[in-house]
């Protein structure tokens, strides 16, 4: 069981212009991988292209969710395939409050003509936001509208905590938290961590990885992992930057 | 999920509104049939099927030359009016029954009608009293027995006008005047249906009284009439409800609304239509609300080819009240020409007009208010607030809103808006497993959840599934 990216190739649909060139990264069930990389990498852009946005258009390559590709289907289809994307800036949705869009969310995914049950889903949510030190006020707050940066990002990690997704992308979940806010969400992620479940978790800083602590850490560099290796190259990168890496490809390139 | 896969793949963005959820009809058998055509034997015909007094008779002859006499508003207003052919529309059309209180008197066929539209589960849940009209004569009248007792009239207005003149002639016409546009003047002519509604002084109906009606035949024009009378003190609530079959051929519906709180009333009126694209919906409903009295529309437009309706309330009285709510959701093709019309005239009179409207294709929402207050007044507030989404790149809204406020101690606020739902929005909902469709359904119902709240229950749940409909159509 893996969520695989075999030679992606992907560029902005209005203007072509390619950002993800040859990417392979295999993610297996029960890991949890880094990416790493300097801005422009294409770090975000890998995450909406697996979450299948319209802004991007890819022209080589598969990604296969358990052995299938899910480049072609709709978003919806890839969520409820089990792909969940935690957004680096989650969307306000007025007038729609948490607790409908969870419920509308989850109905989603049942058979049709079966109703999700509301005591059982009710119970559900509250045991998963005092997890997240989350208020109970929230569920009749619209979607995100109004919050703080670190509100919608353990709204982020609340929702994946109830769709239970087989493989996670965390797309700088870790940016605008504040330590005790970056801690409660880790732990949220943490808990879920399992035999069935993979992580992806795009981060800038090492700082998250202290917290998530990832199996395999990749560097993404020009839309390709140019590096692979274990938690210690977290480190690394933290102290010796990226410029290493590019030096590295520069030699490669010239030899 | 190989079949998702394959669906998936079909990306055509087009709008095909699907509307098959009104589009169902039964055989008709008319007893009385007026035949096509608008002239004086037509309402004398109406007259003598309906054994109308003569007042009345002569009442809608002189509204018929007003209609003839008055040209049509498209100075102002759609030229999509131009379409109506008036000979060609049959004017009065009934089963020939008298108005039955009781649920097995009511013919099967009509039953079946009504089931499709969920009346009687609805009446077993919490009516105090239904008021359905078929066509265009009441067929089914049922009130309980507690209203009657508390001398609250619930009757079709032709039973109104014989068996309660007294209440009937006093306000009849009063607060919208035969000429006062050409759609009134033509519905006072040739009206028909709609409900009379009396509640004395001090009486509170605990319950929202309902009317369902819609149109079963084609080529012919609804023209309901109906009037509210709240006594001093008293409280009600009347809902208004209708779905129509789909016809091939332009429909036109006409309806005149008169409301009347006296002093310290309380007076609310809800209607949520659902035309058939084909209907031209023209309808004038008016409101006077006497000193301390509260009028509050609730209004939910959709569907129809072309609507107009501009809700008003005359605040009369020192410290009247008037508020309208309003709903518009145009589809494609569609024009909802809604708005709000509030004409202070007394001192610390206030007024609230909140709109909101969905554009879908090609659909088109218009907003047009009228406030006026005037100089001599003091302490008068207005608050108006329009709110528009636009769903496709085709979509248009425009905003009318006509205010005159004068005097110093008066005071309006006008707040307006124009709104899209993005790409991010919707990629976002459907990277959480809602497909395209369910995410603009649940986008629009939030845009319009504040005003929903305000509508009863039932209806609100009536309008969420009205909006889930339509989204399905506008997503390829």
């Amino acid at each position: 069981m893996s969520l695989e990216i075999r030679n992606l190739h992907a560029c902005i649909a209005a203007n072509g212009t390619e950002i993800l060139r040859g990417l392979d990264l295999t993610v297996e069930a029960g890991k949890v991988h880094a990416i790493m990389g300097p801005n422009g990498s294409g770090k975000s852009t890998l995450s909406k292209v697996l979450g299948g946005h319209p802004d991007y258009e890819v022209t080589e390559g598969e990604v296969l969710l358990d052995g299938v590709n899910i480049l072609g289907m709709e978003p919806d289809v890839r969520s409820r395939a089990g792909l969940f994307l935690a957004f680096q800036y989650p969307m306000e949705i007025p007038g729609v409050s948490n607790a409908n869009f969870l419920r509308a969310a989850l109905q989603a995914r049942l058979p049709e003509g079966e109703e999700l049950e509301a005591t059982d889903y009710y119970a559900r949510l509250y045991e998963k936001m005092d997890m997240l030190e989350m208020d109970r006020k929230f569920t009749a707050r619209s979607v995100n509208d109004g919050f703080s940066g670190g509100e919608k990002k353990r709204n982020e990690i609340l929702q994946m905590l109830m769709l239970e997704p087989k493989y996670a992308i965390l797309d700088e979940t870790d940016s605008g938290l504040d330590i005790d806010a970056l801690k409660i969400v880790s732990s949220g992620v943490n808990a879920m961590r399992g035999p069935a479940r993979g992580f992806l978790v795009i981060t800038h800083y090492q700082r998250l990885l202290d917290y998530i602590v990832p199996d395999v850490v990749h560097v993404l560099v020009g839309g390709r992992i140019e590096h692979t290796g274990g938690k210690e190259l977290a480190l690394e990168l933290e102290a010796k930057g990226y410029d290493w890496i590019k030096d590295d490809i520069a030699q490669a390139v010239s030899a | 999920m190989s079949t998702e896969l394959l669906e998936s793949t079909v990306q055509a963005k087009q709008i095909d509104i699907d509307r098959t959820a009104g589009n169902f009809s039964y055989p008709e058998q008319h007893t009385f049939d007026a035949g096509t055509g608008l002239s004086h034997a037509t309402v004398d015909y109406i007259s003598d099927v309906k054994n109308e007094p003569d007042w009345i008779r002569e009442y809608r002859h002189k509204a018929l030359d007003v209609f003839f006499s008055k040209p049509m508003p498209t100075h102002w207003a759609s030229h999509d009016l131009e379409n109506i052919i008036f000979q060609n529309i049959r004017y009065y059309l009934a089963n020939g029954q008298k108005p039955t209180r009781s649920w097995e008197e009511v013919p099967d066929d009509v039953k079946k009608t009504f089931e499709r539209l969920g009346i009687p589960e609805q009446e077993r849940k919490f009516l105090a009293g239904v008021e359905a009209q078929f066509d265009s004569e009441a067929v089914y009248s049922n009130m309980k027995k507690a209203l009657g007792d508390q001398g609250v009239i619930f009757v079709g207005s032709t039973e109104g006008l014989k068996e309660h003149p007294e209440i009937f002639r006093k306000w009849f016409g009063k607060v919208i005047p035969t000429g006062d546009n050409k759609f009134s003047a033509l519905n006072s002519a040739v009206f028909s249906g709609g409900s009379f509604i009396y509640v004395p002084p001090g009486v509170k109906v605990k319950h929202p009284l309902q009317a369902y009606f819609r149109i079963n035949a084609e080529n012919f024009g609804q023209f309901e009439r109906t009037l509210i009378i709240a006594d001093e003190g008293s409280e009600v609530m009347y809902m208004e409800g209708c779905t129509a079959p789909k016809f091939e051929t332009a429909t036109l519906h006409s309806a005149v609304v008169e409301l009347v709180a006296m002093k310290g009333a309380k007076l609310q009126y809800v209607t949520v239509q659902n035309w058939s694209a084909n209907v031209f919906n023209l309808v004038t409903k008016r409101a006077i609300a006497h000193e301390e009295a509260e009028v509050k529309w609730i209004d939910c437009n959709i569907g129809s080819r072309l609507t107009m309706k501009y809700p008003g309330v005359v605040l009369k009285g020192r410290k009247a009240r008037g508020e309208v709510i309003s709903i518009a959701l145009a589809s494609d093709g569609q024009h909802q020409d809604t708005g709000a019309k509030m004409i202070h005239a007394a001192d610390e009179t206030t007024s609230n007009i909140v709109s909101k409207s969905i554009s879908v294709g090609t659909g088109r929402a218009t907003y047009r208010g009228l406030v006026h207050i005037p100089k001599h007044l003091k302490g008068c507030k207005n608050n108006t607030e329009c709110d528009a989404l636009l769903i496709n790149s085709t979509s248009r809204t425009d905003t009318y809103p006509a205010i005159t406020v004068r005097g110093t101690g008066n005071s309006s606020q006008h707040e307006a808006s124009v709104s899209q739902i993005s790409a991010e929005q919707i990629f976002y909902m459907q990277q959480r497993g809602l497909t395209e469709a369910q995410a603009m359904s649940l986008s629009v119902n939030g845009f319009v959840n504040d005003l929903v709240r305000q509508f009863p229950m039932e209806y609100s749940v009536e309008l969420k599934r009205l909006i889930d409909l339509e989204m399905e159509g506008s997503v390829g």
